[in-house]
C-alpha cells in the first residue's frame, strides 16, 4: 500500500505531460492518493481532461486563480465529488514574458510586479482560505512549488523571483495560521525544469546548463524527483514538517561554484 | 524520406495527436493539424530533445509547418 493511500488530493497547475504538477501527480497516484485537477480557462478543459485520464481522474473542475469568484466555487463544486480534501498542490505561476527578459528594472513595472505577486503568490493563501471547510480535522497539508531565484539573483529571473520570495514567505505566514489546526504548509524549490511556463524566460536553456555545470550532482532534476518529494511532503511521514523550503536541485543551492572550469 | 524527416514527421504526431498519414511535409501545425499556441511550444520541445539541439525563441517562432521544422534541425545538426 502506497504511503498516500486514502489521501485526497486537488492539482492546480497541470497544462503538460512536462508541468511539474504531473510529476506531482504520478508520484502521488503511485503512493494511493486519488487526484482532482482545475484548468484555467475553458480552452484548456479538455488538454486537462486528457492530462487527468492518465491518473484514472474524471473531477476536472475550472479555476482561474486571478478570479476570487471562481476560487470560492472551486470548492463547493470539489465537495459534489468528495466530502473532504487531504492535499492541496498549487504548482501556478505567471507574468507576461516581456517581464522575464533583460534587466530587472527596465523590465518591472507596477502592473507587471502586481499580476507576478497576485498569480504566484497571493493565490496560495486564496486557495487555502477557500479549502479550510474541506481540510479542517483530516491532518491536511498544502504543499507549493518555489525556485532558489527567490533568495538569490540571476539574469532574467527578475520580478518572478520577488514574487517567489513573496511565495515562500506565504508558506510561513500560512504555516503559523494553519498550524494549530493541524494544517502543515510547505514548498519544494526545484531546480531549473524545462516546461511550457520556463519557456517564457529567457536564456532558459543557458541557466539548465549552468545548474547542470555546478549543482553537486552535476545534473538537472526531473519532475519525477520533485513529485516524489512532493509526495512525501504531503503524506504523514512529513508529518512533522511544516513551513519549511525544501530543495530538489541536485544541491545547487549550497555551492558558490562547483568547478572552476 | 531521410531519416531526419522521418523523426521530425514521427514526432509531429505525437506531440499533436494527428495520424502519421496526415502530417505531410506542407502541412502547417496550426491551420492543418490542429495546433495550438502551447501545443507548438511544447512540439519546439520534443523537437530540442529529440535532436539534443538548442532552438532559440525567435528561431522557434518561424517554424510553423513540418518542411520548416525539418529545415532548421538538418541545418543546425550538431
Amino acid at each position: 500500500m502506497g504511503f498516500l493511500a486514502g489521501k485526497r488530493a486537488l492539482i492546480v497547475g497541470l497544462l503538460s505531460n512536462r508541468s511539474i504538477a504531473y510529476g506531482i501527480a504520478e508520484a502521488m497516484k503511485r503512493e494511493g492518493a486519488e487526484l482532482a485537477f482545475t484548468y484555467q480557462t475553458e480552452k484548456f478543459e479538455e488538454r486537462v481532461g486528457k492530462l487527468a485520464a492518465d491518473f484514472d481522474s474524471k473531477i476536472v473542475l475550472p479555476c482561474d486563480v486571478a478570479d476570487d469568484a471562481q476560487i470560492d466555487a472551486l470548492f463547493p463544486a470539489l465537495a459534489k465529488h468528495w466530502d473532504g480534501v487531504d492535499i492541496i498542490v498549487h504548482s501556478v505561476a505567471f507574468v507576461p514574458k516581456v517581464a522575464l527578459d533583460g534587466d530587472y528594472l527596465e523590465s518591472v513595472t507596477r502592473e507587471y510586479f502586481r499580476i507576478a505577486h497576485d498569480i504566484s503568490s497571493y493565490s496560495f493563501a486564496a486557495l487555502a482560505k477557500a479549502a479550510m471547510p474541506m481540510m479542517e480535522g483530516r491532518n491536511a497539508s498544502l504543499l507549493t512549488i518555489s525556485y532558489l531565484g527567490a533568495e538569490r539573483t540571476l539574469p532574467n529571473y527578475n520580478v518572478m523571483g520577488v514574487a517567489k520570495a513573496s511565495l515562500e514567505a506565504n508558506v510561513r505566514y500560512m504555516a503559523q495560521s494553519l498550524g494549530p489546526k493541524g494544517i502543515r504548509v510547505n514548498a519544494v524549490s526545484a531546480g531549473p525544469i524545462k516546461t511550457l511556463a520556463a519557456s517564457g524566460i529567457a536564456g532558459f536553456d543557458k541557466m539548465m546548463g549552468f545548474n547542470e555545470k555546478h549543482a553537486p550532482l552535476r545534473r538537472n532534476v526531473t519532475i519525477e524527483e520533485v513529485g516524489n518529494a512532493s509526495a512525501f511532503l504531503c503524506s504523514d511521514l512529513a508529518s512533522g514538517i511544516t513551513g519549511e523550503i525544501t530543495y530538489v536541485d541536485g544541491g545547487m543551492n549550497i555551492t558558490a561554484a562547483g568547478t572552476m572550469d | 524520406m531521410s531519416d531526419i524527416e522521418q523523426r521530425v514527421k514521427k514526432i509531429v504526431s505525437e506531440q499533436l495527436g494527428a495520424n502519421e498519414a496526415d502530417v505531410k511535409n506542407e502541412s502547417s501545425f496550426v491551420d492543418d493539424l490542429g495546433a495550438d499556441s502551447l501545443d507548438t511550444v511544447e512540439l519546439v520541445m520534443a523537437l530540442e530533445e529529440e535532436f539534443d539541439c538548442e532552438i532559440p525563441d525567435e528561431e522557434a517562432e518561424k517554424i510553423t509547418t513540418v518542411q520548416q521544422a525539418i529545415d532548421y534541425v538538418s541545418a543546425n545538426l550538431k
